[in-house]
């Protein structure tokens, strides 16, 4: 029930709408709980609703530790 | 997908996996969040990290904890003529002391299922003459766009939109559990999306407090493992707190989903099924919204009845796994549930039943032997009552 997925926010709209892209399909869902969302910003959906911002700069840091853990481990 | 394929990669699972093996002792942790549950299970982490690690499932599916009472309200709200009640789909099939929602849809009930509270409001305003009640059930994560929704009806005017709100907050469950006598957990996977509205300062009282080792985590399988590899180095060097899922969850939360749900809720008591009432664990609307509350749509509230050997209260504690229910995967199945964590999609039984145990040969994954108990009351299980 607490599922939210990644959606890109394609256009902005009025009353804090936006028109979200998830997994290639395009989608309208309420930018109201968020601040500062813009074009071509990754936010996360539940309920019709971007819940909040994905920090674009901690996931790829999350990422990078996943690899060091890799490469450690002499798997990759 | 960006920010869920990328997360994917098997290297990443083999290499965290051998980490783990490597801690010279094994340990007990709950993962809180049904959608954790749910990722953990068809991920088959759970026979991959035993005897090592063992995950229990926790109270964490907002279906699961609805207290039998609060669902004969939702019930009850179904059968007054000339409304109609929108829910989410997975309370359709819960079991409720007079059957369930689909049930009543059934004999003719208006109830309507929607993705979105938008979709409700939207439902309010194409049918004017009708009062229309949401089921406002949900944690953290979700009563932020339900409060948005009821102060979108206040702007436009939309008065036929009622709610019933039983939304439950995290952090006050979390201190009543590890307050329990019984509890027996050596660290919590903290739920990645309630966190992410909620922030990750509001648990710090559980390492603070009670010396216990937290991670919020997200929802891919190696998330779930890096965080078990940081609750181990935790259980070994100390209790922290510390977040897994930076990507998306930050220490204060999201300040703007939090005052809007602020500024409809308040906190309130609120029955959890399996750990009774926990003082301002729920969220009611706050007095300048009662008119919309849809509690007083209801003259007659129906009465729960005896729970007839459900153990969904202690599965929803970790205190015993699915199988050792003995209705789990006989009078109880996906098919025909009995209690609600058998009906709800991110369900401890649902998901055990579905990806950590298997009939063939009496083979189950999660190391214990189902019961297999028919219960013959004479009523078909879907008939039977909700438990508590």
């Amino acid at each position: 029930m607490c599922l939210a997925i990644p959606g890109k926010v394609l256009e902005l709209g009025e009353d804090d709408s936006a028109l979200v892209e998830i997994g290639g399909v395009k989608k309208r869902v309420s930018l109201m709980l968020v601040d500062g969302a813009g074009l071509g910003d990754y936010v996360l959906i539940h309920a019709g609703f971007a819940i909040e911002k994905i920090n674009a700069y901690e996931a790829r840091r999350t990422l990078e530790l996943f690899e060091e853990i890799a490469k450690l481990d002499g798997t990759t | 997908m960006k920010y869920v394929d990328e997360f994917r990669s098997p290297q990443f699972l083999q290499a965290q996996l051998d980490k783990i093996a490597e801690f010279p002792f094994n340990a007990r942790f709950m993962e809180v969040c049904g959608t954790h549950t749910m990722a953990i299970s068809k991920a088959g982490l759970r026979p991959l990290l035993a005897p090592k690690v063992e995950l229990v499932s926790g109270p964490g599916c907002p279906v699961c904890v609805t207290s039998a009472a609060d669902i004969g309200l939702a019930l009850a709200l179904a059968e007054i003529p000339d409304a109609i009640l929108a829910t989410f789909g997975d309370m359709m099939r819960v079991p409720g002391p007079a059957g369930t929602l689909s049930q009543a849809a059934a004999r003719g009930a208006a109830v309507k299922i929607v993705y979105s509270p938008l979709d409700a409001l939207e439902i309010a305003v194409s049918n004017p003459n009708k009062q229309v009640a949401f089921l406002g059930v949900g944690f953290e994560t979700t009563a932020p766009a339900v409060a948005a929704v009821v102060l979108m009806a206040e702007e436009r005017g939309i008065d036929n939109f009622h709610l019933l709100s039983l939304h439950k907050l995290v952090p006050p469950a979390l201190k009543a559990l590890v307050e329990m006598e019984e509890f027996n957990i050596d660290g919590f996977i903290l739920p990645g999306h309630v966190s992410a509205v909620l922030g990750s300062n509001a648990y710090t009282f559980l390492p603070e407090d009670y010396g216990i080792p937290c991670v919020i985590a997200g929802f891919e399988a190696v998330d779930i493992l890096q965080a078990i590899c940081e609750l181990m180095v935790m259980r070994r060097d100390g209790a922290g707190l510390s977040v897994e899922y930076s990507r998306v969850v930050r220490a204060e939360g999201n300040p703007k989903a939090l005052d809007i749900m602020h500024r409809v809720f308040e906190p309130a008591d609120a029955d959890w099924r399996g750990l009774g009432v926990i003082p301002g664990s729920g969220l009611r609307l706050r007095e300048e919204f009662t008119a919309r509350d849809a509690a007083s749509l209801v003259a007659k509230i129906i009465q729960p009845a005896d729970d007839r050997g459900c153990r969904c209260g202690e599965i929803l504690c970790g205190k015993i796994r699915p199988a050792e229910c003995p209705l789990f995967a006989g009078s109880c199945t996906p098919d025909n549930p009995f209690g609600p964590c058998m009906v709800s999609t991110e369900g401890t039984c649902a998901s055990y039943y579905l990806y950590d145990y298997t009939d063939n040969n009496g083979v189950v994954n999660n190391g214990v032997e189902p019961q297999h108990q028919q219960v013959d009351n004479g009523v078909e299980p879907q008939h039977q009552q909700g438990c508590d």
